[in-house]
């Protein structure tokens, strides 16, 4: 079966930057995948290069973006217009800043459908029910600053699916809102991905997030894949030092609560200084020599795991 | 929505009041504008003649009676005011919008033609034109709406830019959403409060514009009224018939000073720094 959304060894140029060096991943329909890293890491500007609306000071400068086969770069335009909400969607951050403040939120839905009237309507009230929005025909006619950060974000969702597309990118969906509604956002997503068979690339720096929604994550440091894997063996097995020491900065049960979150030290290096070799290097307690002349390929770790790492046996 | 303050409302209750006048001008008028009659030529306001009744404002050189050339001309100076400021808002805000949105060599062209319009005398540049194309009301409303667009395209080029980077217009790209329908449907209603503000002042100015262009024969033409050619006509009689430059001056001073008091209430209402927010 193809892969829903197939990026291959995409490369992103800021100036003379190599935001995003080689990156490539794949998500089936009904899967669910994470790219986890720190801010800076490049995590946002692969997923707006996959829906090809990179900001003016970003440049594509190779790789591949397959959706559902097709290979995005060569379409024109007007064409990756009409796949944009309708076969490949994208929801960010801060809900209730996406929602336009002079719109309805019936409005914005239904601009996602190409329908009108009763039609657009009908639609509309079935997919609000869908994401869970209690009294659709109420909510339709309210505007964004009547609804809570967690309800925006059930519209959006609602936005970004009502079409069925066969991709969703969600950046961070989960992190402006509190713990709780957290949760319920992330069993929808896992819900929805399952029922319509929508591929899902969720956005997040939380492996708690992972933890919680993914079947497969792509662990993302200074615009290169460091290591990938399906949750369970990541979590169990990481054999990339920075998958380590994210998962250590994971608040368990039981740790007191702020106490156990551990910070790796030091941060993400600005893109113009990017080393050529390991980018990692200056940030990791495995350290050698090698690291900082040659840059780690991928290599297979057994069980579907890949990681770029001299020293991925050494890893604990 | 918040509550206007009392200043707002009354100011908005003397403009309604005058543009009702304006636009009911001929059939609330007493008299008919164009009637001459020699024989009541320059009689005093409050002059009653047996049969023709009042003349509450008095009459004109020519015996036309004053109150029904202004009303007459009030109804003028609204449809020239409207019509040009119509024109010169499509113009400005299309342009500005393409400007914000397309930024690059577009907006480099445009902002650059603005400033050059905006470094010229508008009044001359009118003045020049309808000298050369000939006066009429529709070289007069394509005139000033076609000199004065480059306000509006300033501030929609401005708020397009400050606009177009809010997470919910990326969200309508995101949605498949093309630029005309973004541009219409979610920036235009979300850049109108500041656009508003500016064309309340340009539609003081081009009442001015109006009356001035009319008082040097370049606007409206006789024998329809309109304040300009009032004032000017009355210019010669100013010992002998005062109330023909007084009162349209005073509907004149009366009308400007309301839309920019309005304009600037307006400005503090859309201000977040303003108070009462
Ligand atoms: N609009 C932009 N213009 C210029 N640089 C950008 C823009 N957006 C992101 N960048 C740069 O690209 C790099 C990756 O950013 P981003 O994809 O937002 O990271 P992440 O989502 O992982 O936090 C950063 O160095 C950031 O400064
Ligand atoms: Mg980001």
């Amino acid at each position: 079966m193809i892969p829903a959304l197939d990026v291959r060894d995409l490369s992103l140029a800021i100036g003379g930057a190599r935001v995003v060096d080689g990156v490539s991943f794949a998500v089936r329909a009904g899967e669910v995948l994470a790219l986890v890293g720190e801010s800076g890491c490049g995590k946002s500007i692969t997923a707006f290069a996959a829906m090809r609306l990179l900001p003016r000071a970003v440049t594509m400068t190779g790789g591949q973006l397959l959706l559902e086969g097709n290979d995005l770069a060569a379409l024109p335009e007007s064409r990756m217009r009409r796949l944009r909400g309708r076969r490949m969607s994208m929801i960010f951050q801060e809900p209730l800043a996406a929602l336009d403040p002079l719109s309805t939120v019936g409005t914005q839905v239904a601009e996602a459908t190409g329908l009108r009237g009763a039609a657009a309507r009908e639609a509309v009230l079935a997919m609000l029910g869908e994401v869970g929005i209690s009294d659709p025909a109420r909510r339709i006619r309210q505007y964004p600053f009547e609804l809570s950060g967690g309800m925006a974000q059930r519209v959006m969702i609602a936005t970004a699916l009502i079409a069925r597309p066969a991709v969703l990118l969600a950046d961070e969906p989960t992190t402006a809102l509190d713990v709780t509604i957290q949760a319920q956002i992330l069993d929808l997503l896992r819900r929805l991905a399952a029922e319509r068979g929508t591929a899902i690339v969720l956005i997040t720096h939380d492996m708690g997030v992972v933890a919680d929604i993914a079947d497969r994550v792509a662990v993302m440091y200074a615009g290169r894949i460091a290591e990938t894997g399906p949750v369970a063996r990541i979590f169990a097995a990481p054999r990339h030092p920075y998958t380590a020491l994210l998962l250590a900065a994971l608040p368990r049960l039981g740790d007191a609560p702020k106490a156990a979150l551990a910070v790796i030290p030091g941060q993400v290096p600005l893109p113009s200084a990017f080393s050529a070799a390991c980018r990692f290097a200056d940030r990791c307690p495995l350290v050698t020599d090698r690291c900082r002349q040659e840059p780690p390929p991928l290599r297979e770790m057994g069980a579907d795991q890949l990681s770029a790492c001299w020293h991925a046996e050494r890893v604990r | 929505m918040r509550r206007l303050p009392l200043s707002t409302l009354l100011l908005l209750a003397v403009l309604l009041l005058m543009a009702a006048a304006a636009f009911t001008a001929p059939w609330i008028s007493p008299h008919d504008p164009l009637r001459q009659s020699l024989l009541l030529r320059l009689k005093p306001p409050g002059s009653v003649d047996p049969r023709q009744g009042v003349f509450l404002l008095g009459t004109d050189d020519l015996g036309r009676d004053l109150l029904a050339r202004i009303l007459c001309g009030a109804r003028a100076s609204f449809a020239v005011a409207m019509l040009s400021v119509a024109v010169s808002l499509v113009v400005g805000v299309s342009l500005g919008l393409v400007a914000g949105w397309v930024r690059g060599w577009a907006a480099a062209i445009i902002m650059r033609l603005v400033d050059t319009m905006l470094s010229i005398p508008a009044i001359l540049l009118a003045v020049l034109t309808v000298a050369v194309i000939g006066p009429s009301f529709l070289s007069l409303i394509l005139v000033l709406g076609l000199t004065r667009w480059p306000r509006y395209t300033r501030v929609a080029y401005a708020s397009t830019l400050q606009v177009a980077a809010m997470p919910y217009i990326q969200a309508s790209e995101m949605a498949g959403a093309g630029a005309a329908r973004i541009l219409l449907r979610h920036v235009l209603p979300n850049i109108a409060g500041p656009l508003m503000v500016v064309a309340t002042s340009e539609f003081g100015l081009m009442i001015l514009f109006e009356a001035g262009l009319s008082f040097l024969g370049l606007g409206i033409q006789p024998p329809a009224p309109s304040w300009g050619s009032i004032m000017s006509a009355g210019r010669q009689y100013v010992e002998r018939a005062w109330w023909l430059t007084v009162f349209p001056g005073i509907g004149l001073f009366t009308l400007v000073l309301c839309i920019n008091l309005l304009g600037d209430a307006m400005r503090d209402q859309l201000d977040p720094r303003s108070a009462g927010r």
